[in-house]
């Protein structure tokens, strides 16, 4: 039971301050137009001018060394930063991968050449990831993995295909999960190798999947004989698996898995303080309550990754509990707030809503589905 | 946390564990005074933490007390803990002597008003209490009024005025206290500033609530993976079936978020600040307890819904603690008054601050 106790962390002035700082450079942003602020903008929001400006700052890739470009904070000061950005719905959905899981699975598992080559490439908001882990036939069964790398002299060739793949027509790699050996029955985790793919290079297609509301974020990537030079292994041969994991604990209970529909909670609370309905704002505050209890809880697993400590269950319920409040606040704002959410919305709250709406869905799929993670907490919480 | 809160944990933890078993629990709700139970905390020093010396107290910070409020919440003591340290913390902030006698607080609900009329060394007492928890074991009871000059807190014997005995959905005593017109030598009158006073309890109190929900909600958790572990149908534990752990996941869910608001309402008591941080935890602890106390139930089946099992302990008093020091509406619209004065746009920071 000792996995969901959370350790309690205040953040320090010299943090308070750099809060500010990006806080005064997003608002600054905005009122010069450069976006408006938008919900799952960490999925939609795509700027790769807004993602320089980020880099150049210094706001990508900030624990990284600073010989890779990074800026060797800490993960609490990185926590803050993105926070706020999710929180304003600025469009950072170009770098997020990058930023979030690349650089710190190079850091881990990479050469020394891919980190020098990659690193501040990422760090100044210029080379964009995409994830590479399910397929056709392996969603929430990932092991099912059947894209397949067989050796070549001085490389490899890829053949198979990578879906649900959130901004591959934009990024410039993919780190890819695919079979080195063929899969043992008894074993499905071994064998697999992670690459990393030039979604450039000849014999990769990547066709768009449009979604529900006819916007390209999906797409389904398929490689036919794509030649994959040995440098670009990521890690050992046969330890992708593991490897893979490891990715996705930096994936889940990051201020991304429930700051989806911020932007919306607050428009509903502009809303009725400008009306005055002071009873309706009441029924607001249960969310807030709820919103401000589940950032301690993620700022408290940042602070554990930052010392080390891997808490699987704790960020498994963390992204359950967060990706359910993100519906729960759009379901809540349209029993408030009368309006006519549509393609065409007349207010920035109706267009909020909209976005909302339509991207629920997702918020409880992407990065584990609901199913897969409370199994993952029953079975930690049950020790078995 | 630091070495001397993880001892209180650890001997408090004990104590608990070894005294206050599911039997005494029950003796108490029959009308036993737990008085074991009381003393060995009393002759630990648990009692006095986080009163300075001078005062009559142990020393110590909020932060340690309400360690060992947690386990007495997780352990259902059926004991004032909670209400004496209100009440002495705040005799403490008004610069009085406090002891480790049981003392409980009667927080004036609507026109509840106490009178005290000076007559010589004497005062003449009158008003009515509601719900008082435990007060027919306390030593002493806390109750605010008007004097004929000011707002005062006194400090009276229970046993002074007419006692009527009650009970809460849990079997814990709350209790009517009646003073009609009674000549009283032995109390003490404070003046206060009536404002200020009212607010340090009903933060005070729905943070003492809070951490004792949080405790409660750890053993709900506990008792109902024990019990999926232990129980078996269809060949297997149930906790083996995809149903039984997704109610397990949220469950330790609730929980888990229980914890983390009640450990950032400490943080936020420990610094002076009875806002919005005590607000929001007690409205998120409060729905934790109603959520997790129906799946805690759902996966113990029928033997969870019967008086032999230890579940209903816990349950019954997670249903008092939540109404006891305000509901989610009453903390909701407190909150919404902060929410509807701070500048447009201004959520996120309203979240961030402190």
């Amino acid at each position: 039971m000792k996995s969901l106790q959370l350790p309690v962390v205040q953040l320090s002035e010299q943090t308070e301050a750099l809060r500010r700082e990006i806080r005064d450079f997003i608002h600054e942003e905005q009122e010069k137009g450069m976006f408006e602020p938008k919900c799952d903008s960490w999925l939609s929001g795509y700027s790769p001018e807004f993602s320089r400006k980020l880099g150049e700052r210094g706001w990508i890739g900030m624990t990284w060394p600073s010989r890779y470009g990074g800026q060797e904070r800490s993960a609490i000061e990185r926590y803050v930063v993105t926070e706020e950005l999710l929180a304003a719905g600025a469009p950072v959905a170009a770098h997020w991968i990058a930023d979030r899981q690349t650089g710190p699975l190079l850091l881990r598992y990479g050469t020394e050449q891919q980190r020098e080559f990659f690193l501040p490439k990422i760090a100044k908001g210029e080379c964009y990831f995409a994830i590479g882990l399910s397929e056709p036939n392996a969603g929430s069964d990932l092991a099912a993995v059947s894209s397949r790398a067989v050796k070549v002299e001085k490389g490899w060739i890829l053949n198979g295909s990578k879906i649900w793949t959130s901004g591959a027509h934009f990024a410039h790699y993919m780190i890819t999960l695919c079979r080195t050996s063929p899969m043992n029955q008894q074993n499905r985790h071994e064998g697999m190798t992670q690459l990393l793919v030039d979604l450039s290079a000849p014999g990769v297609t990547v066709r768009p999947i449009h979604l529900m509301t006819g916007e390209h974020h999906f797409n389904e990537v398929i490689f036919e004989d794509v030649f994959i030079p040995d440098e670009m292994l990521v890690g050992e041969e046969g330890n992708g698996w593991k490897q893979g994991m490891t990715e996705l604990a930096y994936e889940r209970s990051g201020p991304e898995r429930f700051l989806s529909t911020f932007p919306l909670l607050e428009e509903l609370v502009n809303i009725l303080q400008l009306t005055g309905e002071k009873r309706l704002m009441g029924q607001v505050s249960r969310l807030v309550s709820r919103l401000w209890t589940l950032r301690h809880m993620s700022i408290g697993i940042a602070q554990m990754l930052e010392e080390g400590t891997a808490p699987d269950v704790a960020a498994a319920l963390v992204k359950d509990m967060g990706t359910q409040f993100e519906q729960q606040v759009a379901e809540v704002a349209r029993l408030l707030v009368s309006a006519s959410p549509s393609a065409a919305p007349s207010s920035r709250f109706e267009k909020l809503m909209t976005e909302a709406i339509l991207h629920a869905p997702g918020f409880t799929l992407r990065g584990g589905t609901t199913e897969i993670l409370r199994g993952i907490v029953a079975k930690g919480v049950v020790g078995k | 946390m630091n070495d001397i809160t993880q001892i209180l944990i650890s001997s408090t933890t004990k104590i608990m564990k070894d005294i206050c078993t599911k039997e005494l629990v029950n003796e108490a709700e029959q009308g036993r005074w737990a008085a074991d139970l009381w003393d060995i905390l009393a002759d630990s020093g648990m009692i006095t933490v986080a009163i300075p010396e001078e005062l009559g107290g142990n020393g110590g910070s909020y932060t340690d007390a309400l360690s060992i409020l947690r386990l007495a919440g997780k352990y259902s003591a059926p004991i004032p803990l909670a209400e004496t340290f209100l009440g002495n913390w705040l005799l403490a902030d008004l610069g009085e002597q406090v002891s480790d006698e049981p003392l409980t607080v009667a927080f004036p609900k609507g026109d509840e008003q106490f009178r005290f009329q000076k007559h010589g060394d004497e005062w003449i007492i009158s008003g009515k209490a509601r719900f008082v928890p435990w007060a027919r074991y306390a030593k002493w009871m806390i109750v605010l009024g008007q004097s004929d000059v000011e707002p005062v807190l006194a400090l009276v014997r229970p046993a002074n005025g007419k006692i009527e005995y009650g009970q809460n959905l849990a079997g814990e005593a709350r209790d009517t206290i009646t003073f009609d017109d009674v000549l009283v030598t032995d109390c003490r009158v404070i003046p206060i500033e009536f404002e200020r006073v009212i607010n340090q309890l009903w933060y005070g109190g729905a943070l003492i609530r809070s951490v004792m929900m949080a405790g409660a909600l750890e053993r709900i958790l506990e008792l109902t993976l024990t019990y999926s572990s232990e129980r078996s149908q269809f060949g297997r534990p149930i906790h083996r079936f995809q149903a039984i752990q997704h109610q397990l996941a949220l469950l330790a869910g609730e929980a888990a978020a229980a914890g983390a608001a009640a450990d950032y309402a400490i943080e936020a008591y420990q610094a002076g600040r009875l806002s919005k941080e005590i607000a929001m935890a007690k409205i998120r602890i409060n729905e934790a307890a109603g959520t997790a106390a129906a799946m805690a139930h759902q996966v113990h089946g029928a033997i969870g819904f019967t008086y032999e099992h230890t579940l209903h302990q816990s349950t019954r008093r997670l249903w008092s603690w939540r109404d006891e020091f305000g509901t989610e509406t009453e903390w909701g619209e407190q909150l919404a008054d902060q929410m509807m004065t701070f500048a447009q746009n201004e959520l996120w920071s309203f979240l961030t601050s402190k």
